[in-house]
């Protein structure tokens, strides 16, 4: 379980996270939505350990993550699919794959994931030696998705995996996020697609300008009046 | 499968070094002056040029750090090995001007005194890696503070530091090691290599540049060269997946000064002789312009196009540095229509590539005024004008050659590069390797029949 604890973040003065606390608990979607700039990809960024801290703590499964190496809490089970794709273009879908299990040093396991990645996302198998920027949109997306997976993470966190995609191929990654689930992944997922996130969500936040002011299941949240007015776009009459 | 065909490769790729070496063996010890000396000066020179190239397309094509300190690097490998190999007897000669200098021992001497030609053998590989290990410590250093730059900033901060350590290689009180800003020079050269009578003056270079560059395509393909390309590709997203960009920047900044290193001990051992002030920018310029030439992020291009600038800048086009004048009327209009018949060829050449991609000179668009497409029409008109001039040249009296003199060979190196990054920006080969290019019309061929399925 991650437990994130009175969080605060701040980028030189502006404070992005003013202390927030949430709790991912195993085996569960968890979703974080907000407008933009509520600081959603911070709180992603900073339990990676890309962005440092200001005070307060995340601990996952009882060991704090806060001040340790990217390597490290990569290695503890934790993948960040991030925001906008950012698979590496010039590289093959297969070389992509493999730098996801760059920490990894067991090939037989690599192998394994990688043939379970090729089945959940046949295309990538169809295209294992094209290079990544010549992907369309949504490929690219699955891609980044099967490269995360490669470090076979215990928690998966996806940062906006809907963001510039067609509504059908929304639904497919929303349907594969689940699929991925059901098989004992956690995922904490971040969209501005609030209306989707909140239908598979066992468990919901909603983070403004780096508070979180909401909490609940995510069908509680898909019915709360405060949040359809400001991010399901239903106007009170 | 996978693994049976790798060993085919890779027995395959032993037979074609192998025939390297033989036929770079034999062009050595063919009698008389069959092989012209320049061929083997150009082999040797462009198998060390092609190392150094290498060791840059490491760090500026798969790393994405644009480094230029390459010169330095290769200054401090070549100072490394010669101080290392005089031969104890020349160092008071050599050292002339600080009377004591020289280490007062030759690690080469030594060794290949004890062991002969195997001790030779042993002796320069030993001072190749020193000499490469010297100019990783220093990446090392230098790195602490530049690596934390980006782009074009860590261009001019390793540009700067190679002119530092030219400066301080002639530093008067690194006399008694460096000689100062004189000539070291009586050191073991790739001509004290023979087998028997066999001479192995043009193997040697070709055996240890093969190696390192052998080493480097292994790095390449490994995971650290993957890691090493992802960074090139997207920072972020790199350290996302737990690539610690810090350490890889330095170990692939260090990797390619080692071979930057060596590839200077190996100049060194070419030309018989060392001085600091060779490794200027213009060096590192140069280099640049193999590795662009013949492609950035290919190991394959960077030693074509070494071997192809070597042999322009020290054969091929000498003679754009020599003043020349014709013999007689005859001759003139030999070499006029051979200069019109040229210029033809190339404008040809350019129509046809502009009819292949569907380009016209005047652009006609359905309404308004017709555009013209300037570009060809400019070089249509210099096309015009160099006939005019070659004309013009026929009928007047002067039998000297115009533009040839020294230093002409630069301007044609300058005016090759503008149009390399201007029209064939991918270089020879682009980011492909020669090996691939069977490969990838596999592929293409597979995906067309996925197509059909």
């Amino acid at each position: 379980m991650l437990k994130i604890d009175n969080l605060k973040v701040s980028y030189g003065g502006i404070h992005a996270l003013r202390g927030i606390s949430m709790e991912v608990p195993d085996g569960k979607i968890v979703t974080l939505i907000g407008a933009n700039g509520a600081g959603k990809s911070t709180t992603l960024r900073t339990i990676t350990g890309l962005v440092k801290a200001d005070s307060g703590s995340i601990q996952w499964n009882g060991s704090e993550l806060l001040g340790r190496s990217i390597d490290h809490i990569i290695s503890q089970g934790i993948a960040l699919s991030p925001e906008g794709r950012r698979v590496f273009a010039d590289l093959t879908v297969l070389e992509n794959l493999k730098i996801g299990a760059y920490l990894r040093r067991n090939k037989a396991e690599i192998e394994k994931d990688l043939n379970w990645v090729y089945e959940l996302f046949p295309r990538l198998k169809e295209r294992s030696w094209q290079l990544a920027g010549t992907l369309s949109g949504g490929e690219q997306q699955m891609l980044a998705v099967g490269r995360a997976l490669m470090s076979r993470p215990k928690l998966m966190m996806l940062d906006e995996p809907s963001l510039g995609l067609a509504p059908l191929v929304v639904q497919d990654i929303f349907k594969i996020i689940q699929e991925i689930n059901k098989l004992g992944v956690t995922v904490l997922l971040i969209e501005q697609n609030a209306n989707m996130a909140l239908k598979i969500a066992d468990l919901a936040y909603v983070l403004e300008t780096g508070n979180i002011t909401l909490s609940g299941t995510g069908a509680e949240l898909l019915t709360n009046e405060k949040v359809k007015e400001a991010y399901l776009g239903k106007r009170k009459d | 499968m996978m693994k049976k065909n790798d060993h085919k490769k890779s027995w395959i790729a032993l037979l074609i070094a192998v025939a390297v070496l033989v036929v770079v063996g034999l062009l050595d010890n063919l009698p008389g002056k069959i092989v012209p000396s320049m061929l083997l000066t150009v082999l040797q020179k462009g198998a060390i040029y092609a190392l150094v190239a290498v060791s840059m397309n490491l760090l500026n094509g798969f790393t994405g750090l644009f480094s230029l300190g390459q010169a330095g690097f290769m200054l401090l490998g070549a100072y490394t090995y010669a101080v290392l190999t005089v031969p104890v007897a020349r160092q008071a000669s050599v050292y002339q001007r600080y009377p004591g200098g020289g280490l007062g021992f030759s690690i080469t001497e030594s060794l290949s005194g004890a062991m002969g030609q195997f001790g030779l053998l042993l002796g320069v590989i030993l001072c190749l890696i020193l000499a490469g290990c010297v100019a990783g410590l220093f990446a090392w250093l230098i790195g602490l503070p530049v690596l934390k730059l980006k782009s074009d900033y860590l261009a001019i901060a390793t540009l700067g530091f190679a002119e530092i350590l030219r400066a301080v290689v002639q530093y008067d009180k690194l006399g008694p090691v460096t000689n100062g800003s004189n000539l070291l020079y009586g050191f073991t050269g790739f001509t004290d290599f023979h087998l028997g009578s066999l001479k192995l003056t043009t193997v040697m270079p070709f055996f240890f540049a093969g190696l390192c560059i052998l080493v480097v395509v292994l790095l390449i393909n490994s995971t650290y060269g993957r890691a090493f390309k992802a960074i090139r590709d997207d920072e972020v997203a790199a350290e996302a997946m737990g690539i610690n960009l810090a350490k890889h920047k330095r170990m692939s900044f260090m990797i390619s000064s080692f071979f930057a290193g060596v590839s200077g001990a190996l100049l060194a051992m070419f030309q018989a002789s060392v001085q600091a002030t060779a490794f200027k920018a213009a060096m590192t310029y140069e280099i640049l312009l193999i590795v662009v030439i013949g492609g950035i992020g290919s190991i394959s291009g960077s030693v074509i196009a070494s071997f192809l600038f070597v042999g322009c800048s020290e054969w091929w086009l000498r003679f754009l540095d020599n003043e020349t004048i014709l013999q007689n009327f005859g001759v003139k209009v030999k070499f006029a229509v051979v200069l019109g018949i040229l210029v033809v060829a190339a404008a040809a050449l350019g129509l046809w590539n502009m009819k292949r991609k569907g380009k016209k000179l005047i652009i006609r668009a359905a309404q308004g005024r017709p555009t013209v497409n300037w570009g060809p029409v400019l070089g249509l008109g210099l096309v015009l004008a160099a006939l005019l001039w070659d004309v013009w040249f026929v009928i007047s009296p002067n039998l000297k050659l115009p533009l040839l003199r020294s230093g002409f060979r630069m301007v044609v190196f300058s005016v090759v590069i503008m149009i390399v990054v201007l029209f064939f920006r991918e270089g020879i080969m682009g980011d492909k390797e020669l090996w691939d290019l069977g490969k990838k019309k596999r592929s293409a061929k597979a995906k067309a029949g996925a197509g059909n399925e």
